[in-house]
């Protein structure tokens, strides 16, 4: 209600602004509205999903240029004819053009890691460029003037305080449906695509998709901005999509704050104004032989990032004490459909001759075990035994070198962590891997990733809350279960190690799985919640769940498990219920080194 | 076999950059645009001596010498650590108003050209360790983005001082030797020769750097494991600023190799660093021979477009990239969190 209340007041400022400036403040408002248009995408891009881009320019330029080249010539190709009888219908044709343009990119761009990308970007952010100067249907040097102005039901936006509005409807429209996208299924697995890949690759998220979806959305934000510009300016050329321009948008979003979409607004106007500022006034301080205003800018830049690295708005919201409100949890949503479980005592797992070499170290040699339904099976040894490749192979983070792993029926050897996960399997790592940033709710929400399907339009626009409502409600049921729910809303940086590793259990358990595994679940709890955590596993396996747990705690295992396999430098030991395996020579030998 | 010369020698400066930008990414993780400036203001800090100016590089030097000095200082003296002072400021404010009097006091029109060049590195190296101080060092610790960040802001502020400095005209500085040397039908330009053979020692010396001294080893240790080395007692600060000495040495060398061959301007560099930067890519930013090895083929590449297909010549090399780009991603599949 709050934040409808503040939306309402920022409108209102909006609307009376060009009513009260001058023309000059004006003009600098749609400036800084293009600007931010193109800074919104950038933070969802960069700011968020950590791919830094400098290309954006070269996008707004394709926006320009589409609406420029469409509505202006006189003789086109009879296919595309229809593109130029109005704005709109330009900006549509300029939408898809670029976003084929960002796919084909992102495709060959986006599988890198981080830092070949931002210099990928550099490459045909310069390339469009240098096109958008040397193409002789695109004007080349001196451009395309004469650009119509754009009419909304027949008035039309030739005047700069007319055109105002539209850019600024543009600006809260990106800047509502991004914030929106951000706070929903898709937007967490995006949120997770800085630190998080493979965890939630094991949770079932494509990643890779997710990093062409908001590669593409950043794109179409600039193709939009470049649209109104070229419409504003009633001409283009080449000059303003180069590199530098490319960098200054990179500027604004990391000014501004680059993780925060109010953040792109306030770069936006800030480096804007800044330029014009400086632009405007050291000549008249130092005349004009040099380019003073670049140095100055740059040592402000400096300054900025060394005083607040994390960029304005992080800080205001500091200095204002602002806190994000806790997420509403409707305990009344319906709870989200369950999967059917195997029947007990079916084998659910099956491990047929896995070796897994790594260069002359052999890791795994001909290891062989299976799993039934309802089973607990720990999986014991040394440091270094071998344990926890194992359990990466299981869950498809690693491939073995040969041998066979069948999972629910189906040879899953080779196959995505993804695919295993909607097969059923669900994972705890043992070097816990949450996102510290995102409260504890959120972080296990990640785990029902695959029992949603709001897919990124809807969640842009609100339209998939219903089922959000019951993804949250799931989450938080799984924190109540592991007794975690005093810390529902906090950072799940700021709780200590035992209860992260109870979160990972919490958001594996989301995900409603068939077989558990649980790499050292027990590591860094106190006897109390140790008795908790055995208390849950065996209710999960009446359940009907499979756990197949690693772990060094041996009364917490021997307590618990039905059956134990002992791996001692890569092979299996021995295999047995917990009294044999406590009584087996060559177990003991292993741990307690051999008796002469 | 003309274009094949331009093409070898300009790559062999894409190749010093290259290396530059790699050394420097490598162990502070700072992907550095400004490289391209100490090209553009090595050339023309030169060309000003040839003229028989005083370059006003020098007052840079000591204006940040000076903030270096004082930022440095006040810190010791909080942490009431008197021991380094001397030597603090022999570097940072002795060391810059020596060099300032020395060049009011000769005439450097008329000195020879070995101690020409020497001058210009004199004043122009020292700046790479205190960019890396002022700029930097604050915030060593943040993300990729944000040093990225801040490399545009000091390119920024390098390109607007490079107009004061040097002004808006180009600059071409005398040749090492002139003439060429013919064999039968091929004739080889001396200049090239220079550049191929000079820059070629450098990667030879640097490489001995690497593999024998200790501050080689160290550097290298801290590029493979920053915190590693930082247990071992290798300061990530002086590795810093050791890192941005060699780049700096680099990229004003290369300015020197590049300034008889082509007109500069206070904004060359930019270009030039970028090209420096496709090398790097092609060696994936880890690599040093790889690197090498992209940047004589971007050079070679560069030449003959120009000739070619003129018009498309930064298209084409900058286009490069994405085949190599792909043929990289094809070769790495496997899932990685990063940072």
């Amino acid at each position: 209600m709050k934040r409808i209340v503040q939306l309402l007041a920022l409108f209102a400022v909006l609307a009376v602004v060009p009513v009260l400036l001058p023309p000059y403040y004006v003009t600098l408002l749609n400036y800084i509205g293009i600007s931010a248009l193109v800074a919104v995408g950038l933070v969802l891009l960069t700011g968020v999903g950590g791919l830094t881009s400098f290309g954006q320019a070269a996008f707004v330029g394709v926006g320009a240029y589409t609406t420029a080249v469409l509505t202006t010539s006189a003789s086109l190709p009879g296919w595309i004819a229809w593109a130029g009888a109005s704005p709109w219908l330009a900006l549509a044709a300029g939408l898809v053009i670029t976003g084929l343009i960002a796919l084909l990119l992102g495709s060959l761009t986006l599988k890198l890691s981080g830092h070949y990308l931002p210099l990928g970007t550099i490459a045909w952010g310069i390339s469009l460029y240098f096109l958008f100067g040397t193409l002789d249907f695109l004007g080349a040097q001196s451009g395309i003037s004469g650009l119509p102005p754009i009419s909304i039901a027949g008035i039309s936006l030739d005047e700069g305080g007319e055109i105002y509005y539209l850019i600024w409807a543009f600006v809260l429209a990106a800047v509502i449906t991004t914030h929106n996208l951000l706070d929903s299924r898709e937007g967490r697995a995006i949120r997770a695509l800085k630190g998080g890949v493979v965890m939630a690759e094991a949770m079932g998220v494509d990643t890779s998709r997710s990093r062409i979806v908001i590669f593409v959305i950043a794109a179409l934000h600039a193709c939009a901005a470049g649209w109104l510009y070229a419409h504003m300016q009633r001409l283009v050329n080449p000059s303003p999509f180069g590199l530098h321009h490319g960098i200054e948008y990179l500027f604004m979003a990391v000014v501004g704050g680059a993780g925060y979409v109010w953040g792109a607004v306030i770069g936006a106007g800030l480096v804007t104004l800044l330029n014009q500022w400086l632009q405007d006034w050291l000549p008249r301080l130092f005349g004009h032989a040099g380019n003073f205003e670049i140095i100055v800018f740059g040592l402000l830049l400096l300054l900025i990032l060394h005083r607040a690295r994390e960029g304005m708005w992080p800080a205001l919201l500091r200095l204002f004490r602002v806190k994000a409100a806790p997420k509403v949890i409707v305990d009344s949503a319906a709870a989200l459909p369950r999967r059917t479980l195997p029947a007990r005592g079916e084998v659910i797992l099956e491990v047929k001759d896995v070796t897994r070499r790594f260069g002359g170290l052999v890791a795994n040699k001909d290891m062989n075990f299976s799993m039934k339904a309802g089973e607990i099976l720990a999986l014991i040894g040394p440091n270094g035994a071998g344990k926890s490749t194992m359990f990466n192979q299981i869950s498809g983070v690693d491939t073995p070198t040969s041998g066979e792993i069948v999972f629910a029926g189906q040879v899953v050897t080779g196959r995505d962590s993804r695919e295993i996960a909607r097969l059923g399997m669900s994972r705890s790592f043992q070097h816990v891997r949450l996102l510290p940033k995102m409260s504890v709710l959120e972080n296990v929400a990640i785990g029902t990733h695959l029992r949603g399907s709001g897919g990124v339009f809807p969640s842009a626009w609100r339209m998939e809350r219903p089922e959000e409502e019951r993804l949250l409600a799931e989450a938080a049921r799984q924190i109540r279960r592991v007794g975690l729910e005093a810390h529902m809303h906090d950072e799940a940086g700021s709780l200590a190690l035992g209860q992260q590793l109870i979160i990972e259990i919490a958001r594996a358990l989301a995900a409603d799985p068939s077989l558990l595994l649980l790499d050292e679940p027990a590591a860094g709890l106190r006897f109390k919640e140790k008795e908790a955590l055995a208390e849950l596993l065996r209710k999960l396996k009446a359940e009907g769940v499979a756990i197949l747990l690693v772990e060094h705690d041996m009364d917490f295992v021997m307590g618990l498990v039905d059956r134990i396999v002992v791996m001692e430098f890569g092979q299996k030991i021995a295999e047995g219920l917990p009294e044999e395996i406590q009584q087996d020579e060559r177990v003991l030998a292993a741990y307690l080194g051999g008796v002469e | 076999m003309i274009l094949g010369q331009d093409g070898v020698s300009s790559g062999a400066i894409y190749a010093l950059l290259a290396l530059a930008l790699v050394l420097i990414f490598s162990v502070t993780r700072v992907i550095f645009i400004p490289q391209g400036e100490f090209v553009a203001f090595g050339a023309l800090t030169l060309a000003m001596l040839q003229a028989g100016k005083v370059p006003a590089t020098v007052w840079l030097l000591v204006a940040m010498g000076a903030i270096v000095a004082v930022v440095d200082g006040l810190a010791r003296l909080r942490d009431r650590d008197t021991e380094g002072l001397g030597s603090l400021f022999g570097w940072n404010l002795a060391y810059p108003l020596a060099l300032a009097a020395l060049l009011h006091a000769v005439e450097p029109g008329g000195l020879p050209m070995v101690l020409q060049i020497a001058l210009t590195l004199a004043i122009l190296v020292p700046l790479g360790p205190m960019i890396y101080r002022i700029a930097y060092q604050p915030i060593a610790e943040t993300s990729v983005l944000v040093l990225l960040i801040a490399s545009v802001a000091v390119h920024l502020i390098l390109t607007g001082l490079g107009l004061v400095f040097f002004g808006a005209e180009g600059a071409r500085t005398t040749p090492f030797s002139e003439g060429s040397l013919t064999f039968g039908e091929v004739s080889i330009n001396l200049q090239t020769l220079w550049v191929v053979g000079s820059s070629l020692a450098f990667i030879v010396g640097l490489a001995a750097f690497f593999t024998r001294s200790l501050y080689g080893k160290a550097l290298r240790a801290t590029a493979v494991n920053p915190s590693g080395a930082k247990l071992m007692g290798i300061s990530p600060v002086v590795a810093g600023k050791l890192t941005f000495l060699l780049a700096a040495l680099l990229g004003v060398f290369s300015g020197v190799l590049i300034g008889p061959i082509t007109t500069i301007y206070y904004d060359t560099g930019f270009l030039i660093g970028l090209k420096g930067f496709v090398a790097a890519i092609i060696g994936g930013l880890a690599s040093y021979p790889l690197a090498a090895a992209g940047a004589v083929l971007v050079g070679l590449l560069e030449s003959f477009s120009s000739f070619w297909a003129s018009a498309f010549r930064e298209v084409l090399v900058f286009t490069l990239i994405i085949p190599v780009l792909l043929w990289r991603s094809f070769n790495s599949h496997h899932v990685e969190d990063e940072e």
